[in-house]
């Protein structure tokens, strides 16, 4: 048909477009990161000791202030010492690119440092099982909550209110709470990812829900559509675009939650991994484990993007977005 | 017809132009009047009263309606702005209540809206994430049909307003147009006693109107179907109807029932007949009464300001 060729033609240069813009994106800060990393006048507050010289704590590899460093040439000139060599560098908290690079890697493959422990793949996996278990108890209570709230006013008005003032609790207030009544392992954490999204979750879909056009549902009932089947074949129907970019929203929303969560109790999944590398100062490591939740996340959420483009062929607002 | 008898003086209007009056029917449309009021009630408001409680206290937006409409009689509604034209029609659709009076639907009163009674909107209202064919078939799914069935209907109204091609299309791939016959599919395919339509060609751009006016009288032509139509385009409701219903506003009464003179079948090039001429003279006269022409316009919501600030250079007029 004539209009699925235009659109098709009109797509593939702007999503050409798009490609370039999203690299972009990506790109410049990747770009500020290595200028930081490997341009030796830019930053680079810290001095690498190669030569020790005459300075008896220097050891070669220690990190030292600039200050502190031309302080002790000084000291040593004036004592007619030999003196120190070393090369600018940055804190040990800011890891060059290539390291963390080569992290990204190596972080899969080397052994744990404790040997009962988790490797990181594992860590990762257990961590998607929280996020996943805790989203999927909040959306099987919250989306059909948020429906209703949104279709009937008077539901709305009993449980809103609570709701309301509810969402503005944190969540990890609840921690010690949901240890004391869920132990200690993932429960307390499911718990508060679950704390953390549902009620926002029924706030937002009740709206997304109320935004649905009146005159649909009043033509519907014309048609002789009434009760129950208005909600099953109207409501749900007419915001499920609507309803699956909230979802997505809201997925995001746990996985901040998840860090915190996954501290109260017995530390685990990927922020046990991170506190381990920093504890060991591999920071390459943390900035590595921090990237792959990142790209977990994200990628994630373009995987759900794409099957919703499928999902939803009558859904505009992505055409307007494409386009 | 019991509303209005409209007096001697004021059947006059048109005639000092060299038009007869409105009143006016050659046999032919005298005996076709004659004949509709032979035909059984479909649907019959009496007493019908509106009021609504708003911020300013409580407004009336209908008062005392009455009226009838016969079995395939195509009736029009037309009104100032604010006459409550659209409240009426959704009365009748079932989608608001009356705080008075009665609406019979065959001597049935109306409780709350129903399949025995469609109803096509102005904005559209077809529900996007169905294809054109599930939506036409929404209906008779709804009412108990087999998807065989449905879908058969389906084709079969869907080639009834030309759309049988775009079957498998969605809403939004469609035009204006060709989404408000969706619409009328969808809505008679539910079989039902009266059609009800509120302006639903008021966002179409003026051929598309016109096309959609005449597709509407041919299939109001060949099928058992009763027609209420609401508009405030004074050319659609002669074109289209047998009968105006011409409302003022505040609070929202009938003010006359026209029996349009102009002969049927219809055609475009009536627009300049004598009777058309007349007909449309005298519904201007009710909708913009001369006499209080001058004071609403100084005063009105839609008046002109006096002066303008002026934008452009000096002397850089365009009249």
């Amino acid at each position: 048909m004539n209009i699925r060729i235009l659109l098709t033609y009109l797509s593939r240069p702007s999503r050409y477009r798009g490609a370039v813009f999203t690299l972009g994106a990506f790109l410049l800060p990747v770009l500020l990161w290595c200028a930081v990393s490997y341009v030796p006048f830019i930053w680079h507050p810290m001095v690498k000791v190669e030569n020790p010289g005459g300075v008896d704590y220097f050891t070669p590899g220690m990190l030292v202030d600039r200050s502190e460093f031309q302080d002790q040439m000084k000291e040593m000139r004036q004592a007619g010492k030999p003196l120190p060599v070393g090369v600018r560098a940055n804190p040990i908290y800011l890891p060059a690119p290539h390291e963390v690079a080569r992290a990204l890697y190596t972080a899969f493959t080397t052994a744990p440092e404790q040997r009962d422990a988790p490797w990181l793949h594992q860590s990762l996996w257990h961590s998607i099982q929280v996020i996943f278990w805790g989203f999927v108890l909040s959306s099987v209570v919250g989306v059909p909550l948020g429906v209703l709230c949104g279709t009937y006013v008077t539901l709305s008005r009993l449980s809103e209110p609570f709701v309301e003032f509810f969402r503005y609790l944190p969540a990890p207030a609840f921690g010690a709470l949901a240890v004391a009544v869920l132990g200690i392992y993932d429960g307390p954490k499911i718990a508060i990812i679950f704390i953390g999204t549902f009620f926002q979750q029924v706030l937002v879909i009740a709206n997304t829900t109320r935004k649905l056009d009146t005159t649909i549902l009043e033509a519907a009932r014309t048609l002789g559509t009434r009760g129950w089947r208005l909600i099953t074949h109207v409501v749900v129907p007419g915001i499920l675009p609507d309803l699956y970019r909230d979802q997505r929203i809201l997925l995001g929303w746990a996985w901040t939650y998840l860090i915190v969560a996954e501290l109260i109790g017995t530390s685990s999944g990927i922020t046990w991994f991170i506190t381990q590398q920093a504890r060991y100062q591999h920071f390459e490591n943390v900035y590595a484990a921090i990237i792959i939740i990142g790209v977990i996340g994200f990628g994630s959420d373009l995987l759900f993007e794409r099957i919703g483009r499928r999902l939803f062929p009558w859904d505009r607002t992505q055409e307007r977005k494409s386009a | 017809m019991n509303e209005h008898t409209p007096t001697p003086t004021e059947a006059l209007p048109g005639a000092g132009n060299g038009l007869p009056s409105y009143l006016e029917q050659s046999p032919a449309v005298r005996e076709r009047f004659a004949q509709l009021q032979q035909r059984k009630v479909i649907l019959e408001v009496r007493d019908l009263q509106k009021r609504y409680k708003s911020l300013q206290g409580e407004t009336e937006a209908l008062r005392n309606i009455n009226f009838q409409v016969h079995r395939r009689e195509f009736v029009c509604v037309i009104g100032p702005s604010g006459c409550g034209k659209s409240t009426l029609i959704r009365i009748l659709a079932g989608l608001e209540k009356h705080t008075a009076g009665d609406v019979l639907l065959d001597g049935q009163p109306v409780t709350g809206p129903g399949r025995d009674r469609g109803m096509v909107f102005q904005g559209y209202s077809l529900f996007p994430w169905l294809t054109v064919k599930r939506n036409v078939m929404f209906g008779p799914l709804m009412n108990g049909h087999s998807r065989d069935s449905a879908e058969r209907e389906a084709r079969l109204w869907l080639d009834m307003v030309n759309l049988g091609k775009f079957a498998d299309a969605y809403p939004h791939q469609l035009s204006g147009g060709m989404r408000q016959r969706v619409a009328i599919a969808r809505a008679l395919v539910n079989e039902p006693r009266i059609l009800l339509m509120d302006e639903p060609f008021g966002a179409l751009d003026a051929q598309t109107r016109a096309k959609m006016q005449r597709h509407l009288l041919k299939i109001w032509r060949n099928l058992d179907i009763t027609v209420l139509f609401i508009t405030h385009d004074l050319d659609e409701a002669i074109y289209l109807a047998d009968r105006i219903l011409v409302l003022k506003a505040n609070p929202g009464e009938v003010q006359e029932v026209i029996e349009v003179p102009v002969p049927r079948p219809r055609s475009p090039e009536q627009f300049s007949t004598p009777e058309f001429r007349a007909t449309k003279a005298r519904l201007e006269a009710l909708i913009h009464p001369p006499e209080a022409q001058g004071e609403e316009e100084a005063e009105g919501e839609d008046a002109l300001p006096e002066k303008i600030i002026r934008f452009t250079n000096v002397g850089d007029n365009v009249e």
